[in-house]
């Protein structure tokens, strides 16, 4: 279910052109549209569906199979925090609105910058701990497991 | 005309920034305060990999802070699940040390599901929680784009350079720009490979215009296998290949179904069909790795080959096609709310796929089928590179 874009609202931003994983939207040279050049390799992934300003990125159904009709369509907002989605089937019988948060936090503020953090010790360069542990593993009950931890001990091969 | 850039001086580069990557990335900037990060990524970074598309559900969280489960937990449920085809050192320190990158990513904003009752996070099977993971691979590439000094999109690393001086150690490595065509080299002290595994090694069920989508992502090309063979890696647990029941032409995820919608299967007629294959399979790989009533009794799993083995014996049996009964549970509209956002969370194409075929799963049951053969990056599947675990919990060799 490849994508297609409609000619008359893509204005060649090329916001698809830098999303796409599969670098298969492209603008076309002469037009300056977008267009899915390979629909085989899509993925249906709606990165570029997400990421067109003026939604003009749409998804059918197999060309061999699946007439159009249907529609699944997306808005996602980065400051409200939400994506919302609508589906319709061809015959109409379905027809829902979804509604999903895409953050709890305010995008783009909430992750810190590592390198002003304080540097690791050397205590904690010879343990086993990651960054923000065990502060952020939270066991409760103590540290890091280990196989002495929990009564555990190393036995050579593989049944046991 | 292209060109051929070379960034030097670099002390670690990460090539592939998927999950994997973009979380090495991180923790580098962490350990190395003043080093010099660089991230090579085919595509962009904000939206690549496997998770480009988000994901709804975390599959491996052990919640040890809520009292669920424990690394050892853990290693025994893989080692049945995957028959004994894991590296049980390096499965107790991930599953040891999952939690607390699950607790980041929500104070990240990662919306994560809690259970009203308990405040714990909704488990939607004794590993998995649910998430409202649309935007993870953006989440996590922010933190990546914070710590990185520098990030090439559109690079695709095809080679690992030796270094001329020592012997057997990697360089740094080369690649080229997929849309200009120019050459990088990367010359540096360490090399992350996170790149990702194998689609269309097998011949996708879809084909034609749906040849793109397949289960895992289709610009996966090997890279995490291929640069390492080439650069003269031990690669272990090769023979690993994963094959998933899914929703038939649309590759739609199960787990939420089976576990949290409490969806089954069954057969033509209408019957399970599942146990009854169990005293055959019994045989084939012995009790050790199939004990029903054990499972029954116990959290033991019957591994999931098995289970998908079950499905192919049954459909050659001629008492296909197999289907994933919804009925029942989409009559609740809370669940078929889920049913919809599980599809829309991490695969849209197969909502679109009901879409454009009118297939409601409140008024008929859809069909299942298998997925092909992949060669995963990821998946906790145990194939790849030997690398040594941590000093503590690893075998000597």
């Amino acid at each position: 279910m490849p994508t297609f874009v409609y000619m008359t609202r893509c204005d060649g931003c090329g916001h698809c052109v830098d999303i796409c994983p599969s670098d298969i939207m492209h603008i076309d040279t002469t037009y300056r549209r977008a267009y899915n050049i390979e629909p085989n390799m899509c993925w249906e992934c709606y990165s570029c569906v997400k990421a067109c300003p003026h939604h003009a990125i749409d998804v059918r159904g197999y060309a061999d199979f699946a007439p159009l009709g249907h529609s699944v369509r997306v808005i996602r907002d980065e400051e409200k925090g939400v994506i919302a989605w609508r589906i319709k089937s061809r015959n109409g019988e379905t027809d829902l609105n979804l509604l999903a948060p895409i953050t709890t936090k305010p995008w783009g503020k909430e992750i810190p910058q590592l390198r002003n953090a304080s540097a690791p010790s050397q205590d904690m360069r010879d343990s086993q701990l990651l960054y923000n542990e065990p502060k952020y593993i939270r066991m409760d009950e103590g540290g890091l497991h280990t196989l002495e931890s929990n009564g555990l001990e190393m036995k050579a091969g593989v049944y046991y | 005309m292209a060109k051929t850039i070379v960034e030097d001086n670099i002390d670690i580069l990460v090539a592939g920034a998927g999950l994997g990557g973009t979380g090495a990335a991180w923790e580098a900037r962490f350990w190395g305060k003043d080093k010099k990060i660089v991230i090579a990524e085919k595509a962009n970074i904000d939206r690549s990999g496997a998770v480009a598309q988000g994901l709804y559900a975390i599959n491996c969280y052990m919640g040890t802070r809520f009292g669920e489960n424990n690394p050892e937990d853990h290693v025994r449920y893989a080692r049945i699940d995957l028959m004994g085809m894991v590296r049980e050192d390096l499965l107790f320190d991930m599953a040891r040390h999952v939690d607390s990158a699950v607790h980041q990513f929500e104070e990240w904003g990662m919306p994560i599901m809690r259970n009203p009752k308990t405040g714990a996070y909704l488990r939607e099977g004794r590993w998995q929680i649910m998430i409202h993971g649309e935007s993870y691979k953006p989440l996590v590439a922010e933190a990546a784009k914070k710590s990185a000094d520098k990030v090439y999109n559109r690079i695709c690393v095809t080679h690992l350079l030796m270094d001329d001086a020592k012997e057997n150690r990697v360089a740094g490595a080369v690649g080229f720009n997929v849309r200009t065509g120019d050459y990088h080299v990367f010359k540096s002290k360490a090399v992350i490979v996170g790149a990702g595994g194998a689609s269309n090694i097998f011949k996708p069920r879809s084909v034609g215009e749906g040849a793109g989508r397949v289960w895992y992502a289709p610009w996966s090309s090997g890279s995490a296998y291929g640069l390492m063979i080439e650069a003269g890696a031990k690669m272990t647990q090769m023979e690993n290949r994963i094959v998933l029941a899914r929703f038939k032409d649309g590759y739609g995820p199960v787990g939420a179904y089976f576990l949290h919608l409490k969806t089954y299967t069954q057969n033509c007629n209408g019957e399970e069909y599942e146990s009854k294959w169990f005293p055959e399979l019994q045989k084939m790989v012995g009790k050790e790795y199939l004990d029903p009533e054990l499972s029954h009794a116990t959290h033991r799993p019957i591994p999931t080959c098995l289970r998908n083995h079950a499905l192919i014996n049954e459909v050659n049996a001629g008492r296909g096609p197999i289907h994933m009964v919804t009925m029942e549970a989409f009559q609740d509209p809370h669940l078929e709310e889920i049913g919809w956002h599980n599809f829309l969370g991490m695969t849209v194409g197969q909502a679109v796929l009901w879409a454009a075929t009118d297939v409601n799963p409140k008024y008929e049951n859809p069909e299942l089928t298998t997925s092909e053969p992949y060669v995963m990056g990821s998946h906790a599947t145990g194939c790849g590179a030997w690398c040594s675990g941590p000093e503590d919990i690893s075998p000597d060799e």
